[in-house]
Order: structure tokens, then C-alpha cells, then sequence
């Protein structure tokens, strides 16, 4: 697993596509926290937090369009699955790698805690709970992401599936909203409202740590990782 | 030693590998031949456990592909079709990377890898990114990182494919060596290919085993007397019709002149009688000269015909 880790971050640096994703995240969160925090002296970082959730719909696709699509296309695939490695391994590997360069863009940010916290009254709880929160959120649209991957061989195709899913999430509370007036709709609105990963982020921004928040987060990520892992595992076994 | 036991392979309605059985003894050099599409791939990928069998069981030294993946995979080397190399790494890391993968250990790692790289002859590509090597030494590449961890069983597939002929005698020479102390399955479309290297041969077509034996039984009798090159210096006519009168002879061609004041012809011969020693006295009795005869290969299509022949002749 550390291996498959270590091999994905490095390719993450040797091409731009590591550099291209953290550019783009820090130069979007740049202008929210100019205009958000500095110029309307606002000292919460749940506000920049909050304010830029539309954002992963953008880089998630970056970061996780080729990690498995690449493998089917250049059929090193082949030398993954026939080493004694674990699908589990590959898998996490790989998730593992995506989440640290998105974890590494995150910590760049600190700066901006850091100015805010010589201007303002800046409450460690808040910040790191803003962080957790954002950083779990992340991870579980990488899973998204990972599993749409793999789903294709083309990064292209996967990118715009995994735009479109990731899309599809952030609208949804619009979307359920739009809903909750027709009645005969209300089963509906009940399933998607579980998988409404945006909402559930609002309380971590509002500065609450809350242990059923984190819970869904890692079981998010968790079921779309399983389905990767069983996407990979009946492919050897399909007779199309 | 590896069984494959009735083992199937569907795609939809098709069988790419129909009820195949056969044993890879330990140690052998085991050459796996067929045309385009006979089922090659798709065999040694179920072998090395990277697709499953619809039915059917694949076992190494008792344990099955599917049920201990972990333990047989480690045993097993395999450079597949398209060697699996990535084109962002160099070849030190590439090779470091697999090392990692099939769990070599840290200290024997650097000599273990110096090893590699004299073997197949890549060291002075060593620090160069995998996606600026030339083909040939892509596929060498490919054949280090087989034997990465030093696998008792290494599957290659067609690895020669491709290479211009000094290297394709230069990795069979290096096949032939890794024989001494691995089981090596190789599979190839052409039958010269393998019968320098190869111990035995298992000819597959269209998903079904044909054939499998030594292959001096199995071109017994094509060998050197079914088909052959004179170059006869004489006309036409009263020759073809001397070669013809030779017993044992079934068909004779003329190619045309290849050569001043001569001509070529190809010369069939039944399989069971050896016609060279009566053709060379017939033609040198009659006055004419004999300048060439050289045996053609013996091809696998020319296996497939006495094996479809004697099906024939047998029922
Ligand atoms: N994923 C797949 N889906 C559908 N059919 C397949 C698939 N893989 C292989 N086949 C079919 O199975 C048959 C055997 O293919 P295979 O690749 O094993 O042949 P091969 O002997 O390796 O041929 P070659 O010498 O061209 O490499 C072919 O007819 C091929 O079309
Ligand atoms: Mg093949």
C-alpha cells in the first residue's frame, strides 16, 4: 500500500497535475479570502470555508481523473493485480495519495489563519473543526472520484462524470428543497437528504464538532471505496 | 508445477479458452503456441490470477490462483503482451517500485537489482524516463521487472514481438538461461521462435488444446523432408517432371530463376519418406546440376496440417 502511495504522489509532481491542482485551489480560496475576509473584515474562517465548498467540484475531477483510468489504459493494471498486492491496498493506496496532496493544499492555507489571527479574535476550535470538516469533505468526494475512474479508461470520461456527480451533490439541497413541496415526494426527499454530503458540512463550518458528522464522512468514503474495489474485482470476473 | 485443470473462459456467447487442461512441469521451458486469437493471453492471465476463469481451477504446487491469490502471485513473474511500464518514472525507480510490490527485501534490494540490469543489459539506460526508450529496450524493461523477486515461475508473453532480430536472439538466449532455474512459459505464434528454447510445446487453437508434446515428436516427420528449395541448373519442363517421378514426392513448383542459368523449385514431400537421397541421385543421373537444397522451416500452420491430416487418416 505505502508503495502504490508513495508511486502516486511522485507521478502527482512529475506531472503538473499536482502543482495544477494546488494552483488553482489556492489561487480560487485567494479571492474568496480577499474579498470574504479582508475587504469585509471577517474574521471567520467558516465564512472562506463555506464560501468556497463549489470548489471541489472544479478540482476534485483534477486531482482523481487518472488514477485509475490510466491504469486500464497502459494495462499496468495488469502488473498491480498480478502482485501480491491486495485490491484493498491498490485501492487505498491510491486514495491515500489524492487525499495527502489535497491535505498538503490545505495546509498552505494556514497563512490565511494566520493573518486573520494578527487582525481578529481567532478561536482554535473553529479553525481546525473548519479544517476537519473540509478535509473529510474532500476525501469523500476523492472517493467519488476514485470510484468514477474506474469506471473508465478515459481520463477525460472520467473527469466529466466525476464533475457531473460531484455537481449533482452540491445541488442537491436545491434540489431536495424544490422537492419538499410536493408531498408525494417526501420518501424521496428522505433518501436523498442521506446523501446530501454538502448539508452535512454546515455544522462543522458553524464551528461544531459533531461525532455523527464525522461518522457519515468516513462511511461516505468508505462505501464508495468499497464499490472500487468490488468495480475492479468483478471486472476480472466479467464475461462482456 | 502448475495445473490447469477444464478451465473456461466466456466472452458472452464465445469461448476464448474452451475446457483447456494441461501440466507445466517444474523447471521446463514450456513454449504456448496458437495463431492470432487462439486464447494465448487469456490463459496466462488466468495462470498469473489477472482475470478469473468462468470455470475451471488453476493450481501452483497445490494452491489454487482464486482461493490463495497472495502466495501464488508471489511465486510468479509474468510479462504480459504490453510490457506494464510507467512512462513517468525512470527505469531505476520503475524497477524500485516493483521491488516494493512484490516485497523484495530492502537489504538484498540493491545487488538484486544490479543483477537485473546486467541480465537483461539495461544499465546504461538505467536513469532514463521509461517513455523515451526505444521498443526494445521497453520490452527489456518489461522481462527485468518479470523477474523482479526472483519468481520461481516466469510467464512471457510473445517477447519477442517486435524486436529486430539481433535482440530476438539475444533475449532467447537469456530465456534460455532463466530455463536453468525457473519454470519459463512462453508463449509465441511462430513455431521458430520456441523450438530453440523450449522444452516441450503446448499448441492451442481457436480456445482448444491441439497439441502438446516435445516438439521433435511433433515435427517428426515434417522435419526436413516435407518441404524444401532445389536450385537445379536444367529446363524446366524435364525436371519438374524428374522431381515429380521421385517417389515419394507429392507436389513440385517451379519459383522461377533465382540464380544465372537456374531455377528454383519447392519440392512437398509425404511426410513418412525422407525423398533427398533419390531426388540428389535422379537429378545428378539425368545430367543436370544441383546448386542448392535447403529445408524450409517447418511452420505452425504445417503442424496444424499433419495434425488435421491424421485426424483424417485416423477415424
Ligand atoms: N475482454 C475481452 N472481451 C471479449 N473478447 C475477448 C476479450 N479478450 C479476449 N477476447 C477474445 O478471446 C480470443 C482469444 O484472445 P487472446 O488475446 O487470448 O488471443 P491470443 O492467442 O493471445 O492472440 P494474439 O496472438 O493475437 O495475442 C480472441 O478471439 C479475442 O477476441
Ligand atoms: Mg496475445
Amino acid at each position: 500500500m505505502l508503495a502504490i502511495f508513495k508511486r502516486e504522489l511522485q507521478s502527482y509532481f512529475y506531472s503538473a497535475i499536482g502543482y495544477v491542482f494546488m494552483g488553482c485551489f489556492l489561487v480560487i480560496a485567494g479571492i474568496f479570502f480577499a474579498f470574504g475576509n479582508v475587504l469585509s473584515a471577517s474574521s471567520s474562517v467558516g465564512t472562506l470555508f463555506s464560501n468556497i465548498t463549489f470548489i471541489f467540484i472544479l478540482i476534485v475531477p483534477i486531482l482523481t481523473m487518472k488514477l485509475m483510468s490510466d491504469e486500464k489504459r497502459s494495462k499496468t493494471d495488469q502488473l498491480l493485480i498480478t502482485s501480491p498486492l491486495s485490491l484493498w491496498s491498490i485501492v487505498l493506496g491510491k486514495f491515500m495519495a489524492a487525499c495527502a496532496v489535497f491535505l498538503l493544499t490545505l495546509l498552505c492555507t494556514g497563512i490565511y489563519v494566520i493573518i486573520l489571527s494578527s487582525y481578529g479574535n481567532v478561536s482554535a476550535v473553529e479553525v481546525f473543526v473548519n479544517y476537519l470538516g473540509f478535509f473529510l469533505m474532500g476525501c469523500c468526494l476523492i472517493a467519488v472520484g476514485l470510484f468514477m475512474s474506474t469506471l473508465s479508461e478515459n481520463q477525460v470520461a472520467s473527469a466529466i462524470s466525476t464533475f457531473g456527480v460531484i455537481l449533482f451533490l452540491y445541488l442537491l439541497d436545491s434540489i431536495i428543497a424544490s422537492m419538499s413541496s410536493v408531498t408525494m415526494l417526501a420518501w424521496l426527499c428522505k433518501a436523498l437528504n442521506w446523501v446530501s454530503l454538502f448539508a452535512r458540512f454546515t455544522d462543522f463550518s458553524s464551528g461544531i464538532l459533531s461525532l455523527t458528522g464525522v461518522i457519515y464522512m468516513i462511511s461516505f468514503a468508505g462505501v464508495f471505496l468499497l464499490m472500487t474495489v468490488h468495480t475492479l474485482e468483478k471486472r476480472r470476473w466479467s464475461e462482456g | 508445477m502448475i495445473e490447469i485443470q477444464h478451465v473456461t473462459k466466456r466472452y458472452g456467447a464465445k469461448h476464448a479458452v474452451d475446457d483447456i487442461s494441461f501440466t507445466i512441469n517444474k523447471g521446463e521451458v514450456l513454449g504456448f503456441l496458437g495463431r492470432n486469437g487462439a486464447g494465448k493471453s487469456t490463459t496466462m492471465n488466468m495462470i498469473t490470477g489477472y482475470i478469473s476463469a468462468s470455470e475451471g481451477r488453476i493450481l501452483l504446487d497445490g494452491m489454487d490462483v482464486l482461493e490463495q491469490p497472495r502466495e501464488v502471485k508471489r511465486r510468479i513473474g509474468y510479462l504480459p503482451e504490453q510490457p506494464p511500464l510507467y512512462m513517468d518514472m525512470t527505469v531505476e525507480e520503475y524497477l524500485k517500485f516493483v521491488c516494493d510490490i512484490k516485497e523484495v527485501r530492502k537489504k538484498s534490494r540493491k545487488a538484486h537489482l544490479d543483477d537485473l540490469y546486467n541480465l537483461v543489459k539495461i544499465t546504461d539506460v538505467r536513469h532514463r524516463l521509461i517513455k523515451n526508450l526505444s521498443k526494445g529496450y521497453k520490452q527489456r524493461v518489461g522481462l527485468a521487472q518479470a523477474l523482479v523477486g526472483n519468481p520461481d515461475v516466469v510467464i512471457l508473453d510473445e517477447p519477442t514481438v517486435g524486436l529486430d532480430p539481433k535482440q530476438i536472439i539475444e533475449i532467447r538466449k537469456l530465456i534460455s538461461g532463466l530455463g536453468e532455474n525457473h519454470t519459463v512459459v512462453l508463449s509465441s505464434h511462430i513455431l521458430h521462435e520456441v523450438a530453440d528454447v523450449c522444452d516441450r510445446v503446448v499448441i492451442i487453437n481457436r480456445g482448444k488444446i491441439v497439441a502438446q508434446d516435445t516438439l521433435s515428436n511433433l515435427t517428426h516427420g515434417i522435419g526436413e523432408a516435407i518441404r524444401m528449395t532445389v536450385r537445379v541448373v536444367g529446363p524446366e519442363k524435364p525436371v519438374t517432371r524428374l522431381l515429380h517421378d521421385v517417389p515419394g514426392v507429392k507436389y513440385v513448383e517451379s519459383m522461377g530463376s533465382k540464380e544465372e542459368n537456374s531455377l528454383d523449385y519447392i519440392v512437398e514431400s509425404d511426410a513418412k519418406t525422407d525423398v533427398r537421397r533419390p531426388m540428389v541421385n535422379a537429378i545428378l543421373q539425368a545430367g543436370y546440376s544441383l546448386l542448392m537444397l535447403k529445408p524450409m522451416d517447418v511452420t505452425l500452420e504445417d503442424i496444424f496440417l499433419q495434425l488435421t491430416a491424421e485426424e483424417k487418416g485416423g477415424f
